[in-house]
């Protein structure tokens, strides 16, 4: 066996899991594992400007590519400013692994030992219980090897999630023989067997019986890579597929088939068809409150099957008819073997009629595309721009859902937002991980200017790290989202909304060395995204908006999905 | 509060430390009060048994199982069924003698209940009782009339009638 420091072991048993990257910043408590990288050739370590940053870089390396993402942080406030990244990659079920330093377990001073409250101590174990999927803590260097291997297994498997590891500085420091493996070991966690195929046949029978059969779709089924599965599945049942936002791109959305994503500002056809369909198959999705709006009244008609890796997820927020817990790769392809003997082809004309019907009513890309400065004149141009693996994020708020609504999704892993957590400066550093994980690819991301002034400075990451992305600024002056509920839910008292003029965002990027340009007409924002996309250097579109914009259609809180305001 | 019914849940897990934690926070972020709960060891010594009472309606006690087994260090989660299961509550009470004649009226009653005689004092009885939580509610309602000193309960541990068993392999 060999003899080494924990903190070597810590990177040769990242390396055995094919880590490529680390994003992080140093600290007293975790310095040995960065003294431990100075000669390392196969871990690059991108240096973040704020630890939440390098949480979020990670999990939109992990979005993009499916791949583990990496953060690092020192000990205490390193920690503790990870946690918000770390409970929107929990609520995104992404796997992301923390690494954390910490004070010693024990050590020649005796007051500088966990529990004792040095300094830079906290107890991110008891912090992050609630927001991590497992989180460990090794006392010697020889447990290090297993607990990483476990841990990436956890990130991984199931229902992927983001798992800490907290990392004691003397145990970094020591030296002691190590075995590595890449065979997990922990008996008490059990990935769901394939499903049973009476279950399955149950679940046929009931969409092949179906007259106006939908399809429901999150994020689960990126994660299980089952996109081909839904593909096949929605047209051998000639089935409209709607997205939640967190599924946006698991379906193509250029597809006939396709209504884009239900929910509180989802796409009118997605949430009248939902309401009209008589059996709803859900696959990876856990019915947020955003996507379903009303409990009581969502597909009230519809007979509900749910496929979901996650028990936990059944009978949660809605009550299904029939649950599948299982792989939605495997049961969709079982699903679909059993579906095809049942059905009777030549059917279901008439439901297909309805949904082109209310596609060509109530789709907002369908309906005129204005050539001023608004949202969707925007967005349905870059989307032009865009290859078709070029990828999105998004920050949060109106930028956000204008991105749901107006930007085509037409590949898994080509639409990266927070979804659960809904943090605000997500889409800057996920746009920067993102790009670290496919290199070759344009990543553009959607923002506000509320939140990309969370997270500009991460504007300095991009230029000394060499991650060239495009920033979009939907600037309108005012926290929108929060301004558009003031003004149609709080009779207009706006209050602390204002951004007013500042920053001035070209000034900002250039302060940075990055490229920042001001557009005032659709053709000039078209312009400067061509010439983004050439650049070698991260670029800021300045797009001022109008301040008073409404994302609409919108579904108030306490409504039911079909009943939407606004005129779009 | 909750409106529902007593439950009695069993989980074995794995016998390291942060693991009750973790699973008390899914009661405490639910709002569910935890009447009891009682972690001890098993037949394995790597393996704690935990006995959780908590009153809870059904469907929200439905999630927090399914939230409990899908801790990693969770081996298994059953909720016991009324009639299914035996259990016990162990209680220490110190009660107040004042004269001499309470004294042998508590010892009787502690006869009555099978309890016993711990310790005592010239003007206290400590006394030991197991049994359901309804016996040694009955048991301190007496008491009460003498005067209850000092009180702890441990809360119910509990196992599942007959001879099944679970083995946790290595």
């Amino acid at each position: 066996m060999p003899k080494m420091s924990g903190a070597q072991a810590l990177l040769e048993s990242l390396e055995r899991q094919n880590v490529d990257t680390i994003f992080g910043i140093l600290g007293g408590a975790i310095l040995p594992v960065y003294d431990a990288l100075y000669n390392n050739k196969k871990i690059r370590h991108i240096l973040a400007r704020h630890e939440q940053c390098a949480a979020h870089e990670a999990e939109g390396y992990a979005k993009a590519s499916g791949r583990v993402g990496v953060c690092m942080a020192t000990s205490g406030p390193g920690a503790t400013n990870l946690v918000t990244g770390i409970a929107n990659a929990y609520l995104d079920s992404s796997p992301v692994i923390a690494l954390t330093g910490q004070i010693p377990t024990c050590g020649i001073n005796s007051s500088y030992m966990i529990g004792r409250d040095a300094f830079q101590e906290a107890d991110i174990l008891g912090i992050t219980t609630a927001i991590t999927k497992h989180n460990y803590q090794p006392r010697t260097v020889s447990e290090i090897p297993q607990m990483v291997t476990n841990a990436f297994h956890i990130a991984t498997t199931g229902r992927p999630g983001p798992v800490l590891i907290d990392l004691p500085k003397n145990v970094q420091t020591n030296i002691d023989h190590v075995e590595f493996t890449d065979k997990h070991n922990i008996r008490s966690y059990r990935l769901p067997q394939t499903p049973k195929p009476a279950q399955v046949n149950q679940a046929a029978e009931l969409l092949a019986k179906a007259e106006r059969p939908i399809l429901l779709i999150g994020g689960g089924v990126i994660l299980a890579g089952a996109s081909d599965e839904i593909i096949k599945m929605s047209d051998l049942l000639m089935a409209p597929v709607a997205t939640t936002f967190m599924g946006k791109g698991a379906f193509p959305e250029n597809h006939p088939l396709s209504l884009g994503s239900v929910g509180m500002h989802g796409n009118p056809a997605a949430n009248r068809l939902i309401s009209e369909a008589d059996v709803l198959l859900a696959v990876g999705t856990r019915f947020s409150d955003r996507a379903t709006t009303n409990l009581d009244t969502f597909a009230k008609d519809a007979k509900k099957i749910q496929i979901d890796i996650d028990a936990a997820e059944i009978n949660k927020n809605i009550e299904v008819d029939l649950a599948i817990i299982a792989d939605a790769k495997v049961s969709l392809n079982m699903l679909f073997t059993a579906t095809s003997e049942k059905l009777k082809k030549g059917e279901g004309k008439v439901w297909i009629k309805r949904v082109k019907e209310a596609k060509e009513q109530l789709s907002p890309l369908l309906k005129e595309i204005p050539r001023d400065m608004v949202p969707k004149a925007l967005l349905s141009e870059l989307r032009k721009l865009l290859p078709q693996n070029g990828i999105i994020t998004t920050e949060v708020g109106q930028n956000q859902m204008w991105s749901a609504l107006y930007m085509q999704a037409l590949q898994p892993r080509t639409f990266i937002s927070s979804g659960g957590l809904g943090t605000m400066g997500f889409g800057f550093p996920a746009a920067i991980g993102a790009k670290v994980a496919c290199q070759d690819r344009i990543v553009v991301d959607i923002a506000g200017d509320g939140s990309f002034i969370m997270s500009e400075q991460e504007l300095a990451c991009s230029v000394m790290e060499d991650i060239p992305v495009i920033v979009v600024v939907l600037n309108n002056g005012v926290l929108g989202m929060v301004a558009q509920w003031q003004r149609t839910l709080y009779d207009r008292r706006y209050n602390a909304i204002n951004l007013g003029k500042t920053p001035d965002f070209v000034k900002l990027a250039e302060a940075y060395g990055a490229q920042g340009i001001r557009v005032d007409s659709i053709d000039k924002f078209k312009n400067a995204v061509k010439t983004a996309m050439n650049s070698k250097v991260t670029t800021v579109i300045d797009v001022p908006i109008g301040s008073e914009t409404d994302v609409v259609p919108f579904v108030p809180p306490g409504y039911g999905l079909p009943q939407q305001r606004g005129d779009y | 509060m909750e409106s529902g019914k007593t439950k009695v849940i069993s989980v074995l897990v794995e016998n390291k430390p942060g693991v009750l934690h973790s699973i008390a926070n899914l009661f405490r972020r639910r709002n569910f009060n935890i009447e009891s709960i009682t972690v001890g060891a098993t037949q394995q010594k790597d393996i704690a048994r935990m006995t959780i009472t908590v009153n809870a309606d059904e469907k929200t006690l439905d999630q927090v199982v399914k939230q409990v087994a899908k801790q990693i260090d969770t081996l298994t989660v059953e909720e016991l069924e009324q009639g299914t299961f035996v259990m016990r509550e162990l209680a220490l009470i110190k009660v107040n003698i004042t004269v001499s004649k309470e004294r042998s009226d508590v010892i009787n009653f502690v006869n009555v209940f099978r309890g016993r005689i711990i310790d005592v004092s010239t003007d206290s009885i400590t006394v030991e009782i197991t049994g359901g939580p309804y016996k040694i509610d009955a048991f301190l309602n007496l008491m009460k009339t003498y005067g209850v000193l000092e009180l702890a309960r441990t809360g119910i541990t509990a196992l599942a009638r007959g001879a099944k068993s679970i083995r946790i392999d290595e």
